[in-house]
């Protein structure tokens, strides 16, 4: 499969990485070997393979709803950049 | 406008619906609304790196009975999936959501418009994790945010684009909301936003199969803004079609200071969430004993409810929706029809008195004055004939006023009118020996003097005889003097 320059910009911009010309420009053919490689895998016969998208065969992992101890505000606060002392300040954001 | 005629209105509404939980949908942290910020909050909803989610199984009781209620299809095999965006009030960098196996699909509710039953389908029902509460500083420097709210469990309810009209549309919503606080899913409360909607809208040329270019809505923030958010894009919509224009597909936002819709985003800046099966979280199998157990739980819906107020206590249509339309409020009439009183001049006195009192003083039906009991009390004392109808209105409010039952207000304002003849006669003849005149234009064939001597009657009982009483009694002992 061919990861063209563009898809590697795109997929940057969707998750907010700051991937250079350059960047891009040596990205996309090595990107592209390594999904070639893993596309090995489209050749194997899947015939009687029933199709999975877990690895664990584990359903219905759940718990009581019963309220359990978090962390204090002085805990929670501890690793944002800003806050007011209550909440997390962050650059102004657009109306959602 | 004329052109507005030959345009069709098609609305498809996005519901979320936050459910009563004691904790979040994948941590023990508490859902409680209003408390301090970021005092509900745990590695598991900050989204901090190998915090691992685990499903309350409230959640999906919940989830599963508003399915049901909303007639859905049940998946008996769920999954959960990351649906990716970057926001502030979204600490893990991705929404658990389900995309293609939600819990229910092809579902519906019906509604009542124009005096006709319509069908709203629902596309379907998934549940999911809400995202924080950010607040903008005014001066727009920064912005704050609160996580206590991240990882309330939430559904999303997606109606079919059934919706004709903006009527339609907050129908479609009160139907939803009731049905939901039937079966104590959620406390519906829009103004707290436990209960939200998006709607989308589009016009087409009338009798066009196709929809035309659709806008999205957005920050409704009660019924009525949603229909008066609706109206106003019908407007503009026809406007922009009407001149040769074309509606362009993008976000708009109700502005509650001049009633109108503002453009937020164009379709540009259209998201791509990349959607993958969330690996913390395993498949979610519903076998038919646990959908069972559920299905036994959900209690008379508000159609049913409706249906059986129409059929077996005889209220006409439109009473029986009023009533249904709040459970509280269908709770209160059932329990003054049970204690007696008769169906028709109940829903009388609730939807007219007691709801304008209630209304008046910002009260809710939990909070009335006056419990059933002692409204069919009152009503017992009308249909007894002890006061009249009119007298009635007075001892409600005085009900209202003091918590005191009928009985005790009428006797404390000397209001019991008297239906005992034997207590009427004696004043009756003294009215007739007062009042030769009118007693000999009466028998000369002057009807009307009747009405005089009922009057000599009311006065001298201050008001309190029982006025079809006294005309009986006047009349026959009119007679026998003849």
């Amino acid at each position: 499969m061919n990861i063209t320059e563009d898809v590697v910009k795109n997929v940057a911009k969707l998750a907010r990485l700051a991937v250079s010309e350059e960047d891009a420009q040596k990205l996309a053919p090595e990107l592209s070997e390594i999904i070639s490689y893993a596309q090995q895998l489209q050749e194997v016969d899947l015939t009687d393979v029933p199709p999975t998208s877990h690895s664990l065969s584990l359903v219905n992992v759940m718990r009581p709803d019963i309220p359990s101890a978090g962390l204090t505000r002085e805990e929670a606060l501890k690793n944002a950049p800003d806050s007011d002392g209550a909440e997390i300040r962050v650059p102004a954001v657009l109306d959602v | 406008m004329s052109t507005q005629a030959t345009f069709e209105t098609v609305i498809g509404l996005e519901v979320h619906v936050e459910l009563k939980t004691e904790t979040k949908i994948f941590c023990g942290c508490k859902t409680t609304f209003g408390a301090p910020p970021n005092t509900n909050v745990c590695p598991v909803c900050l989204g901090h790196p190998g915090a691992l989610p685990v499903l309350n199984r409230q959640a999906v009781d919940l989830a599963v009975k508003a399915a049901m209620a909303l007639n859905c299809h049940i998946n008996h095999d769920s999954k959960f999936d990351r649906k990716n965006y970057f926001y502030p009030d979204l600490p893990k960098g991705y929404q658990i959501s389900q995309y293609d196996k939600p819990i229910g699909e092809h579902g519906f509710i019906e509604i009542e418009v124009g005096g006709e039953t319509k069908r709203i389908g629902i596309t379907r029902v998934h549940l999911e994790d809400d995202a924080g509460k950010s607040s903008h500083a005014a001066d727009g420097t920064h912005t704050l945010v609160d996580y206590n709210r991240t990882g309330v469990p939430l559904i999303e309810i997606v109606s079919e684009p059934d919706i004709r009209s903006p009527e339609e549309a907050r129908l479609y919503l009160e139907g939803i909301k009731a049905i939901m606080q039937y079966c104590d899913i959620s406390d519906v409360r829009m103004e707290e936003g436990s209960l939200r909607c998006d709607a989308n809208i589009s016009l087409r040329p009338a009798g066009q199969k196709e929809f035309g270019q659709k806008t999205e809505l957005k920050n409704m923030n009660s019924f009525r803004n949603v229909q008066r958010g609706l109206e106003y894009e019908v407007i503009r919509q026809t406007e922009v079609l009407s001149s040769g224009g074309e509606v362009s597909q993008e976000t708009r936002r109700f502005d509650e200071a001049s009633q109108t819709t503002v453009l937020m985003r164009t379709k540009e800046e259209a998201h791509d969430y990349r959607y993958f099966p969330d690996p913390d979280l395993v498949w979610l199998k519903i076998d038919f004993a646990w959908l069972d157990r559920l299905r036994e739980s959900l209690p008379e819906l508000p159609a049913a409810k409706r249906r059986r107020f129409i059929t077996e206590l005889g209220l006409p249509p439109y009473d029986a929706g009023v009533l249904t339309s709040d459970l509280a409020l269908a709770n209160y009439f059932e329990g003054v029809v049970k204690a007696g009183a008769e169906p028709k001049p109940a829903s009388n006195w609730i939807m007219g008195d007691l709801l304008a009192y209630l209304n008046s003083s910002g009260q809710t039906i939990a909070q009335s004055p006056i419990p059933p009991g002692q409204l069919a009390g009152l009503l017992a004392e009308v249909a007894n004939q002890t006061i009249s109808g009119k007298q009635a209105k007075d001892v409600f409010q005085l009900m209202c006023g003091s918590g005191k039952d009928a009985k005790t207000v009428i006797k404390e304002q000397g209001l019991e009118q008297i239906s005992d003849e034997s207590a009427l006669l004696p004043i009756i003849d003294e009215v007739i020996a007062n009042n030769e005149k009118s007693v000999a234009d009466y028998l000369n064939g002057k009807e009307k003097a009747l009405g005089a001597l009922v009057g000599q009657t009311m006065k001298a009982t201050k008001g309190q005889a029982n006025p079809g009483l006294v005309n009986k009694l006047l009349i026959k002992r009119l007679k026998e003097r003849s």
